[in-house]
């Protein structure tokens, strides 16, 4: 235990063999009002998750937002704070989220208690009421709530980015500006309400210590006679996202940061595209575990940084491959400099086999370890469904994982990663940073 | 309404226990439910037990832990969890510091070899240090100096709270502490706290009891025996007088504050300390909680609140002396003061008139949803079974947990909030320096 140790001999452990991935226990069905219920059984706690996902394409941002923030404030026969009373005796509990592909109501509760839970979130789903004093609270918390946000350089830079990213597309403004969320009333709501909380392609997810049969029993008799306001629910398509445009690096100035947020976007494909596979595992060789090449530089080789990562995120209108880093402000042109560089390695030359053996396991094992609990099971199942697919995708995604070879991958490498087609923007001290970056090449400058 | 009691559940996950010739204990929790496993080791060592001069010094040793070890390369750990299929992580925290990993259950033996591996000790180089030195002072920028509300309360309450070096100092460290950290630190550090006497190993999920005991045996039974240290007394007096302090934080658009008081002995008298868990929730769990109703709907004082216990928010997880803590997010130009007023004033009228028909026994039951909820991760039980091994010896306890919060009488509780006094708490205010 000194700084001079050499390295001792014991040998790693070999592996066991591999568990063959297992499906879980479901069953689906499709209610004469247009749900679609998924139950997937999961015994390990005495719990049910649910997760009601709701299209939401193309709804008004502001009304949208305060929609999902003030949709549990009562029904006909509840007020808000029974709402939250008669979800808590049963170990319940539920809320909801939007964003510009759906809308979201999401919860667990005791085993026990899901007939009630689903009893309530009929209640809600039929009935939301939208009482003025509440909306008004709820409306200046979510006001308050989006001032936060606009204070965190996390925020800050991924707004600018999906601006640059998707131009005039829906996806390009996630979050309302203050003023026009005090805008909204609550008949807007309830005409949002009736438009859009609706049974028509909707998906309800519940996975828990249920059999499947009785948990669809379950929301059969609790949901069937939710229909909106009847015909077949206002959810519009949304165009699909456009192709990213390079372009200058867009520098977005928050005078006095200590840190300079990075973000890259690159392009990317649908789950269900043939090149999926094998670009989960070039982005898994770059940047997206801790074992790759990006973080083993930018971090574990010169401390630039605390936690990079990149990710393939998928909406319904398209994927996108984001990398992200937060770095010293000192380092920022030397940082992006070794993470163009780490990208066109990839792009050019292929990685070494065991470097794809290695994603190749960590895609594979993560996979397993992402359904082993009754919540990530639910999201899990939630997220597939929302795109169309359902679980047994898993199997079909394991073994293209399982054939991709190196040459696949470093054909969707060159394809993807290539940093010809990035599109980069950095938010930071610009005094500080706009020189150094602009002998990387040119720099757009903007105020955040 | 009528109100029928729900009735808690609970797991019935086993639990073997036991030590090896060095000292290690060792704890398995074996469930076959999904082909998965958590390895946690954790270190009686935290935050409270750096040297005065080494602020954050716990926190960046853990670092050092993953940066190679007798049979491994730097990174090595990482690509070999990782390669496996695995995910890892490892966390500082005032009593203890836990390494962890998740994998498939194919890679028991080579997780027990990692754990094993770096228990016999890390490599310890200048090159490393320093790298991580740089690391951590990120971690730091992305956490604390460049956000708003950064370390509050966890950082900022502390200092106001105590006044010995161990309770009060800033766990994160500052730069100056970082930077003059050394290899010889880093040495002394591992030889007293890293002993096989002073760590638990916990695996859970899909295991054969015999198998991995013998696996354990095989791995860990040649690391060299070493005793804990004798654990300094941490203690410190009550407040007999409030406490309170004021910084500006000129990222923070909104004023900020939180309040926090002692409480008995998470360990030596857990059913003290138990009601003031369940007190927590009744005041802060969700809109029909009590404070939630008064300071957010109906004054509209707040605009967002949470109640918990331990500055970390470990309630089973930390030693005395620790605390029961409220903070609130208020309105611009919101006025601390007289929120504060109003908690004490909610405090009193729990106290004084009880509680309503249904409230405990309804928070009772979301709180074992909450604890059922954490335990279904193959992870978390390995990581609260390890830790309960440490601080208590009863692993089991986990399997407890909903029970005895349902067990939790209204006279406890009523008993617990007629302790939070003004007089004996402290406050730290946050003033929005970022206000537009």
């Amino acid at each position: 235990m000194t700084a001079t140790m050499e390295t001792g001999t014991r040998p790693l452990p070999p592996l066991g063999p591999n568990r063959r991935l297992k499906l879980p226990k479901q069953a689906e069905r499709t209610l004469a009002n247009g749900l679609t219920v998924i139950a997937v059984r999961r015994p390990a706690v005495p719990l049910v998750e649910l997760r009601l996902w709701m299209p939401a394409g193309r709804t008004h941002l502001a009304r949208g937002a305060t929609l999902a923030q003030t949709i549990l404030s009562g029904t006909a026969t509840l007020t808000a704070t029974q709402i939250a009373a008669e979800l808590q005796k049963v170990g319940g509990g539920l809320s909801a989220g939007i964003d510009p592909d759906r809308l979201m109501l999401s919860g667990a509760s005791l085993v026990t208690g899901l007939d009630r839970m689903l009893e309530i979130l009929a209640d809600v789903l039929a009935g939301a009421t939208y009482p003025g004093d509440w909306v008004e609270t709820e409306r200046d918390r979510l006001v308050d709530r989006i001032q936060v946000a606009q204070s965190q350089p996390a925020h800050l830079a991924r707004t600018a980015l999906l601006k640059r990213v998707y131009g005039k597309h829906p996806y390009a403004v996630q979050t309302p500006e203050p003023d026009q969320v005090r805008a909204v009333r609550p008949p807007a709501l309830r005409r949002l309400h009736a438009d859009r909380v609706h049974p028509a392609g909707a998906v309800l997810v519940l996975v828990g210590d249920v059999q499947p049969e009785r948990a669809l029993d379950a929301a059969e008799q609790a949901l069937s006679g939710w229909n909106g306001a009847g015909g077949d629910g206002g959810a519009e398509e949304l165009p699909p996202a456009p192709p990213l445009e390079p372009g200058p690096l867009l520098l977005v100035d928050r005078p006095g940061s200590v840190q300079s947020s990075l973000r890259i976007a690159l392009p990317a494909v649908p789950r269900t595209h043939p090149d999926h596979a094998a670009l989960q595992l070039a982005n898994l060789v770059f940047g997206g575990y801790f074992s790759s090449r990006w973080v083993e530089n930018i971090r574990e080789d010169k401390g630039y940084t605390y936690g990079p990562h990149s990710l393939v995120e998928h909406s319904v209108a398209g994927s996108v491959l984001i990398a992200a880093a937060e770095v010293a402000t000192e380092v920022t042109a030397p940082a992006l400099l070794e993470t163009g560089y780490e990208l066109g390695r990839l792009a050019s030359l292929p990685p070494k086999p065991e470097e794809l053996e290695q994603a190749r396991q960590y895609a594979l094992g993560t996979l397993q370890l992402g359904m082993s609990t009754q919540a990530g099971l639910a999201s899990l199942t939630s997220a597939y469904a929302g795109n169309g697919l359902r679980l047994d995708f898993l199997a079909e995604h394991a073994a293209r994982l399982a054939k991709a070879t190196v040459d696949d991958v470093a054909e969707v490498a060159a394809c993807y990663l290539a940093p010809a087609k990035a599109v980069t923007v950095v938010l930071g001290d610009a005094e500080r940073i706009a020189d150094s970056l602009a002998t990387l090449g040119p720099v757009r400058t903007e105020s955040a | 309404m009528p109100t029928r009691r729900t009735k808690i559940p609970a797991t019935k996950y086993p639990v073997e226990r036991f030590s090896l010739d060095n000292g290690l204990r060792v704890v398995l929790t074996p469930d076959r439910s999904a082909p998965v496993i958590g390895v946690a080791v954790v270190y009686d060592v935290g935050i409270r037990s750096e040297p005065e001069g080494r602020t954050g010094f716990a926190h960046l040793f853990e670092h050092l832990m993953f940066q190679g070890s007798e049979n491994l390369e730097k990174l090595a750990h990482f690509r070999h969890v990782q390669g496996a299929g695995g995910t890892f992580n490892g966390s500082t925290h005032l009593d203890y510091t836990d390494y962890f990993e998740t994998l498939p259950s194919n890679a028991l033996e080579r997780a027990l070899f990692l754990e094993a591996d770096r228990m016999r000790g890390p490599r310890l180089t200048e090159e490393n240090l320093r790298n991580q030195v740089d690391v951590v002072k990120e971690e730091i920028r992305v956490n604390v100096l460049n956000r708003p509300y950064g370390g509050f309360p966890w950082l900022t309450l502390p200092p106001v709270m105590f006044d010995t070096f161990p309770n009060a100092h800033d766990g994160y460290g500052s730069f100056d502490d970082l930077e003059s950290a050394t290899v010889a630190d880093a040495a002394d550090f591992f030889r007293r706290y890293y002993a096989s006497g002073n760590a638990v190993l916990a695996v859970s999920g899909d295991i054969d009891v015999a198998e991995a005991t013998e696996l354990i045996e095989r791995h860990f039974g040649d690391v060299p025996a070493r005793p804990a240290p004798a654990r300094p007394d941490f203690a410190e007096p009550d407040l007999t007088a409030e406490r309170r302090r004021s910084y500006t934080d000129k990222l923070a658009p909104l004023p900020a504050v939180a309040g926090a008081w002692r409480v008995p002995d998470p360990v030596t008298d857990f059913a003290g300390y138990l009601p003031y868990v369940v007190l927590a929730e009744v005041l802060t769990d969700g809109d029909a909680s009590r404070l939630v109703e008064r300071l957010v709907q109906r004054d509209r004082t707040v605009t967002s609140l949470g109640g918990y216990l331990g500055f970390m928010g470990d309630p089973f997880d930390v030693r005395d002396p620790t605390a029961l803590l409220l903070q609130a997010h208020l309105p611009p130009g919101g006025d601390v003061d007289k929120v504060l007023r109003t908690i004490d004033e909610e405090l009193d009228r729990l106290a004084t008139d009880g509680l309503t028909e249904g409230e405990l026994a309804r928070t009772q039951a979301r709180m074992a949803t909450h604890l059922l909820r954490d335990t279904d991760a193959v992870l978390g039980r390995a990581l609260r079974m390890a830790v309960l091994e440490q601080q208590r010896g009863e692993p089991g306890l986990l399997n407890e947990l909903p029970r005895l919060v349902g067990e939790v009488t209204e006279e406890q509780l009523l008993a617990a909030a007629a302790t939070l006094r003004p007089e004996r708490r402290a406050s730290i205010e946050v003033i929005a320096g970022g206000a537009r």
